[in-house]
């Protein structure tokens, strides 16, 4: 098992991330400048938070036309797990690999907290170490993440339950 | 042989009316209405891009833009409308 972290400029906590695969869980792991342009030798992706491209435009959407995104897509067609973490969710949403739209915090202000998160199924790649109905402590940083799908999209991913997983992976 | 011009496009990207713009409605509150300006109803927030297109005339300007705007998701168009303007020749 071998997972690559993908490096966009601006992007941030990809250290975090190594520390935790390497040190903690003992997983291979190698971060990926954004320009590598073949992923097939890695099992999973996560894409890490920050602001790449300095959140230019909206947040994610320049990465989003990175090439590495490409071959992020062929690894989720696969069937291979990609998680993005804040900024990376945003780049997966602007992808189009998942659903929806981030937009500004009806609040206008840069929220910086913790939260609680319940951990709805362990029945899923990202949370099959959890106990159901857990709540986990997760930090949130973000200006745009006020979540938005239409009715279409909330339908679709309420029938194939992956709003469980979408609620673990949006912070 | 056509001739090259240069147009200035202007891409106006604005959230959708269903969709709410925190932005607009503290200016309204907080400013104009807290000022007196009590005639003013509504305030929407929008992002502009001014861009300068190489092309042969108006039309074709507005398709190049039109298409790129489409293409590289300078809106997302499930949250907002992008509208777009040759503003000079």
């Amino acid at each position: 098992m071998k997972i690559g972290i993908i490096v966009f400029p601006g992007s941030n906590c990809d250290k975090d991330t190594i520390h935790v695969l390497s040190n903690v869980l003992k997983i291979e792991c190698e971060l990926l400048w954004y320009k590598k342009s073949d992923l097939d030798d890695f099992d999973a992706v996560i894409i890490p938070g920050g602001f790449s491209y300095g959140d230019y435009l909206r947040g994610g959407v320049i990465a989003a036309f990175s090439p590495i995104m490409n071959e992020v897509r062929k690894m989720a067609e696969k069937g291979k797990p990609v998680l993005g973490i804040c900024n990376g969710f945003q780049i997966l949403v602007e992808a189009r690999l998942l659903p929806g739209a981030l937009m500004t915090n009806a609040s206008l202000k840069f929220v910086c907290k913790w939260t609680k998160l319940k951990v709805l199924t362990n029945r899923t790649n990202f949370t099959n170490d959890c106990i159901e109905n857990s709540l986990l402590n997760m930090p949130i940083a973000h200006h745009q993440g006020r979540f938005f799908v239409d009715r279409k999209d909330l339908s679709r991913i309420i029938r194939d339950d992956q709003m469980k997983q979408i609620q673990m992976v949006l912070f | 042989m056509s001739i090259l011009k240069i147009f200035k496009v202007e891409v106006i990207i604005e959230n959708k009316t269903s969709i709410r713009d925190p932005e607009g409605e503290t200016i309204l509150h907080d400013l104009l209405v807290k000022n007196g300006f009590t005639q003013i109803k509504d305030v929407r927030t929008a992002r502009m891009l001014l861009l300068e297109v190489q092309a042969e005339n108006k039309n074709q300007a507005k398709d190049i833009v039109v298409r790129m705007c489409n293409e590289l998701r300078i809106f997302n168009p499930i949250v907002s409308i992008c509208k777009i303007n040759v503003v000079s020749d």
